[in-house]
């Protein structure tokens, strides 16, 4: 069952990462992400994340991307167009350099990374608010509030900008 | 055994909100005409009582027109994504304790989720891509200003919502609907209850009224109803929309409503705990409350105002005594009395969203925003500051 569903939604999260590419309207691209951002909340509930995976649907599908979506609605932006002339050295060397690309980084993976077991569902017990909670005020508390300053310094730097154009 | 009994909960939730959001149809049309002094609707069936069934017959055969001007995915899908989206808290949120059933025990709830809350915020903050997903869609300005409005004010009331419901969880300390409302089981002097607007050290109250408000912005609701401002944008976002497309969008504000005020219900008011101990009677007032209900009717009906009423007025009174009769039953009571009390709160308080609708004008949209930021916001944050004061200077 597990199986099941993980490999359902990666698929999907896949098709959708790819789908954000390929699409040329923006609006469509950008519900694409949410499609990528809703299935990775999936996997990550699979994986016993289920705080994480809350979050990942209240934060990136539930504010930034509404705010993205406004944005675009609001400047009414409409469907890109593609450049289809494309340099000859793209077209013979692409797909052979891609291959070459990924091939290394799949090298690199292998013989860097030390041997991992295969993750088991349903082994993961620590996704629960409480122990995020822990583990962020306790062992990353310095890394918490560095991130908390470097928000509240992009906040007032929006204020400041904002305030100019009045 | 597990499999069928899910199935079988899941298609009897179903039924049972679309037909409550069916209901409210009815039951808003009734309270608003009688507060401007009209009768509302009386001719399909007695009291009108089967014009939801005509209305929906209406919406279904009505001609499903599509603009030339749309771009059709996405005016196809922003409907289904509403009511889709719409649907989904429900699962999480339970109506009752555990129970027993033909000696099956189960809990009065469709999934259990630990993080149940969390859950419910996720979704309804994704609820707002259907709204405005139409509104861009249909290609028309009226659609666009609505959806533009409504997701606007949709981002800026989830804060002041969240910061409410954040109050209450740091008093229960979960963030499971179940435990939360075992958190509120027990009264003070053995009479007021624990519920959490009324619950030591800080009684929820503010955080209550704030929910409210906050949920009237979040169901696009009077007086916060500029997306389908009528007298602005003709309907707003489903401007563009007929037959049942437009049937979903209204369905999908319905069901909204009851989620919210199911919320609500759990998280100030106690769930499914009486306002009064067992001890002191307090299950023998449904029985009252259907059985007055019942003498009501007969009465009444005994002295017709109208020539039908002979007839409707005690097939009313004899339906409400029978199921007063069936809370007295003690193999159902352990079932009916936890639902009877959770449904109560939940009933009484979209009465109040009715009402409401009834009383108060719209704002105009620079007030909703002024009063979401410069008013709403600051005292979410005040009360959930103190809230959290007063939780850690008490707890051991």
């Amino acid at each position: 069952m597990d199986a099941i569903l993980f490999l359902l939604f990666a698929t999907l999260a896949v098709i959708a990462a790819i789908n954000l590419v390929v699409q040329t309207h923006p609006i469509s691209s950008a519900l694409s992400l949410i499609g990528v951002m809703a299935s990775l909340a999936v996997l990550y509930l699979l994986l016993g994340a289920e705080f994480l995976a809350a979050v990942q649907l209240v934060v990136y599908a539930g504010a930034i991307m509404v705010l993205f979506v406004f944005v675009i609605m609001l400047l009414n932006a409409g469907a890109e167009k593609r450049q289809h002339s494309r340099s000859l050295m793209a077209t013979i060397l692409g797909v052979p350099l891609l291959a070459g690309f990924l091939a290394l980084i799949a090298y690199i993976i292998r013989t860097n990374l030390p041997k991992t077991s295969p993750v088991v569902f349903g082994s993961f017990k620590q996704g629960g608010p409480q122990d995020i909670g822990r583990a962020l005020f306790t062992s990353y508390v310095l890394p918490f509030e560095v991130t908390s300053v470097l928000i509240l310094i992009a906040i007032i730097g929006a204020v400041v900008l904002a305030r100019k154009e009045i | 055994m597990f499999y069928l009994v899910t199935v079988v909960k899941a298609a009897l939730i179903v039924f049972v909100i679309l037909t409550a959001a069916a209901y409210m149809v009815w039951l808003e049309r009734k309270v608003l005409a009688h507060i401007q002094l009209r009768l509302g609707p009386t001719r399909v069936g007695p009291h009108g009582l089967l014009q939801p069934l005509a209305d929906a017959v209406k919406l279904l055969t009505k001609e499903d027109l599509i603009p030339p001007q749309v771009n059709l995915f996405f005016y196809m899908a922003a409907p289904f994504l509403a009511v889709f989206l719409a649907l989904i808290p429900i699962t999480v949120i339970p109506f009752g304790p555990e129970v027993t059933i033909f000696g099956y025990p189960t809990y009065l709830e469709l999934t259990h989720l630990n993080i149940g809350v969390l859950f419910v915020l996720a979704v309804s903050s994704l609820s707002v891509y259907g709204v405005a997903l139409a509104g861009w869609s249909s290609n028309s300005k009226y659609a666009l200003l609505g959806g533009l409005r409504s997701s606007a004010q949709m981002i800026s009331y989830e804060l002041p919502l969240a910061m409410a419901v954040a109050a209450p969880l740091l008093m229960a300390n979960s963030l499971d609907f179940r435990e939360i409302v075992n958190t509120q089981a027990g009264y003070y002097l053995g009479f007021i209850p624990k519920w959490s607007i009324f619950q030591m050290p800080m009684p929820q109250f503010f955080s209550f009224i704030l929910f409210m408000i906050a949920a009237f912005a979040e169901t696009n609701r009077v007086p916060f109803d500029l997306p389908e401002a009528e007298n602005e944008l003709v309907a707003g976002f489903h401007t563009e929309y007929s037959s049942m497309k437009f049937a979903a969008f209204f369905t999908a504000e319905y069901i909204n409503m009851i989620t919210i005020c199911s919320v609500a219900t759990l998280l100030f008011l106690g769930g499914w705990h009486p306002l009064w101990p067992a001890d002191l009677g307090s299950s023998f007032l449904p029985t009252l409350l259907f059985f007055g209900g019942a003498a009501i009717a007969i009465f009444h009906g005994l002295q017709p105002a109208r020539p039908m009423d002979r007839f409707t007025l005690p097939a009313v009174g004899v339906i409400f005594g029978g199921i007063g009769l069936l809370f007295l039953v003690p193999v159902l009571q352990p079932i009916l009395i936890p639902l009877f009390w959770f449904l109560a709160k939940t009933v009484i308080l979209l009465f109040i969203f009715i009402w409401i609708r009834g009383t108060l004008p719209r704002f105009r949209y620079d007030q909703l925003m002024r009063f979401a930021w410069t008013f709403l916001f600051p005292v979410a944050v005040l009360n959930l500051l103190v809230t959290s004061f007063l939780v850690a200077v008490t707890s051991k």
